[in-house]
């Protein structure tokens, strides 16, 4: 019997989805840890890379730290991490905000100090403040970029939270982990295949949101 | 579904992914040597080796002691996996590998059950393939055991695995992945033991720093590590006793080629294995692995001149 039939008898095995271990519980654990990443990704990366963009300052700075952050390894960031703080969730959440940060940043950065600045200054000639200028002008034209971001750090992050089950966590990555360890290659496509469903699924959505958000006049312009 | 050598494989894993990375880095061996087109001249007796730091250092000691002892020997460190290095053995590019045990019966015959170390040493005799030969056994043994820190000890009044099956339900476990699945792990646990723990955390770092932390930080009460871990000396770590042989034994033991190991050095290699312990194994380890960096070879001529081999 070869990988693929035993890949396929284990999807077909109702014991495979059922139970605490089984396909549907660690979905719903790895969509849980993905978007509790992504959700602290954006709160710490978007404001500082809107404000960085609204005041056109510390371009170099972004380019360089979000390259630099993307080069750092995220397993080895969660065994540093664990070795300081424990296992636990703290340990790899963290490792994975840094992973997410960097697109977040950059983009968020890039989508607002990218706005034209004529309608910049148009908005600031007719007596808006700062923060309305950022809210009502600049964050709605940078829309595009700025979710383009999102969707590029979701995808990272759903693609690395198999990393979470290197220690005794959850997710998809326990069925990788697991299978690997005790040489069932089956078990191991099988998380793959998972993973790679799981990340076009919600990059799909992720793409009828950022339809949703989009400023009609922004979507004619690129038509 | 494998049941195949049980720290082996993990070590095989790591030691993949390390030699992976090494290969990636620099495109050679570990050694710098190339492992599969030995240089020896005739005569010279080539020690292999796994891939893993402590089968290094024993193939190592293995050199030095045959060096002293005015044979021509050389080290061929970091072969590979057991597959890997049993495999230059049979085809004789290899003379002497080091193992152990109870994985190297495992591997000669899937379906052994021996758990003891004199079963396992018998049984290794009679699965062995023609022209090679295991030599004596080590009294230093590297095998999976349950460990807990001192006050877990004193607190649950914990000695040997049977004990453990009394509070079992109290204690969380810590272990690699594998532990869950494989005969020596949460299975034979119960069936021998009676012991099923409040919870298992599988942590993938083969007893390693991670496992250690969790122990010591009381998110675990108990932990599976390898007998030969610096860190159970540094730490005071408890061993518990397995009385029911549910882990298998580990002598160090060594696989070597008959046509090219004469009596005389098959002599030099028994006298090592006699000599070595589990504690300098674990000393060994720490010299290599821990803070200190010592160079394999350098804590293996230091072992051998110690022990006046």
């Amino acid at each position: 019997m070869n990988v693929v039939e035993q890949t396929w008898n284990w999807f077909t095995d109702p014991a495979s989805w059922g139970g605490s271990g089984g396909i549907w519980i660690r979905l719903a654990e790895h969509l849980g840890y993905t978007g509790m990443v992504l959700g602290i990704s954006v709160v710490v990366a978007v404001p500082i890379g809107l404000w960085l963009g609204h005041t056109r300052r510390g371009g170099n700075v972004v380019i360089g730290l979000t390259g630099a952050l993307r080069s750092l390894p995220t397993l080895g960031l969660l065994t540093l991490f664990a070795l300081w703080i424990g296992i636990g969730l703290t340990a790899p959440v963290l490792a994975l905000v840094i992973l997410a940060v960097a697109p977040l940043l950059a983009n968020a950065y890039a989508g607002v100090a990218a706005v034209d600045p004529a309608v910049v200054d148009a908005a600031r000639a007719q007596g808006m403040k700062e923060w309305q200028i950022l809210f009502t002008v600049e964050i709605p034209n940078a829309v595009p970029v700025l979710f383009g971001g999102i969707r590029n750090a979701a995808l990272q992050i759903v693609a690395t939270v198999t990393v979470m089950a290197y220690i005794d966590l959850g997710g998809l990555g326990r069925f990788l982990i697991d299978g690997l360890a005790v040489r069932d290659y089956s078990r191991m496509v099988a998380s793959m295949l998972l993973a790679a469903v799981l990340a076009l699924a919600l990059d799909g959505i992720l793409a009828l949101v950022q339809r949703m958000l989009t400023s009609p006049g922004l979507v004619k312009e690129e038509s | 579904m494998n049941p195949v050598s049980r720290n082996a494989s993990r070590r095989e894993v790591l030691g993949l992914a390390a030699a992976a990375s090494v290969l990636g880095l620099t495109g050679c061996g570990l050694s710098g040597k190339n492992a599969l087109g030995p240089s020896k001249g005739k005569g010279t007796i080539v020690v292999g080796s796994a891939d893993f730091v402590e089968s290094q250092i024993i193939a190592e000691i293995y050199t030095a002691a045959l060096q002293n002892a005015g044979h021509k020997a050389e080290s061929q460190p970091a072969i590979g996996a057991r597959e890997a290095y049993i495999g230059a053995v049979k085809q004789g590019s290899v003379s002497v590998v080091p193992d152990y045990s109870g994985n190297l019966l495992q591997y000669f015959d899937k379906s052994a059950t021996e758990s003891t170390a004199e079963d396992i040493m018998s049984a290794l005799a009679k699965v062995v393939p023609k022209g090679l030969q295991v030599l004596e056994p080590s009294p230093a043994e590297d095998k999976d055991a349950l460990v807990v820190t001192k006050d877990v000890a004193k607190k649950y009044g914990l000695e040997s695995l049977e004990d453990l099956g009394k509070v079992c339900s109290d204690l969380k476990l810590a272990g690699p992945p594998e532990f869950q699945e494989r005969a020596y792990g949460l299975p034979g646990l119960e069936a021998k033991y009676g012991c099923v723990p409040a919870k298992f955390s599988p942590i993938n770092d083969s007893g390693g720093p991670l496992t250690v932390k969790a122990l010591l930080d009381d998110q675990v009460q108990v932990a599976d590590i390898f007998t030969t871990t610096p860190a159970i000396e540094k730490n005071d770590l408890v061993v518990l006793e397995d009385p029911k042989n549910n882990f298998l034994a580990q002598q160090a033991i060594a696989l070597i080629r008959k046509d090219q190991v004469p009596q005389a050095a098959q002599d030099v290699i028994n006298k090592v294995s006699k000599t070595l312990t589990t504690q300098d194994l674990i000393r060994l380890n720490d010299r290599v692995s821990g803070d200190e960096k010592a160079s394999t070879v350098q804590a293996a001529k230091d072992w051998v001149s110690d022990k006046g081999l």
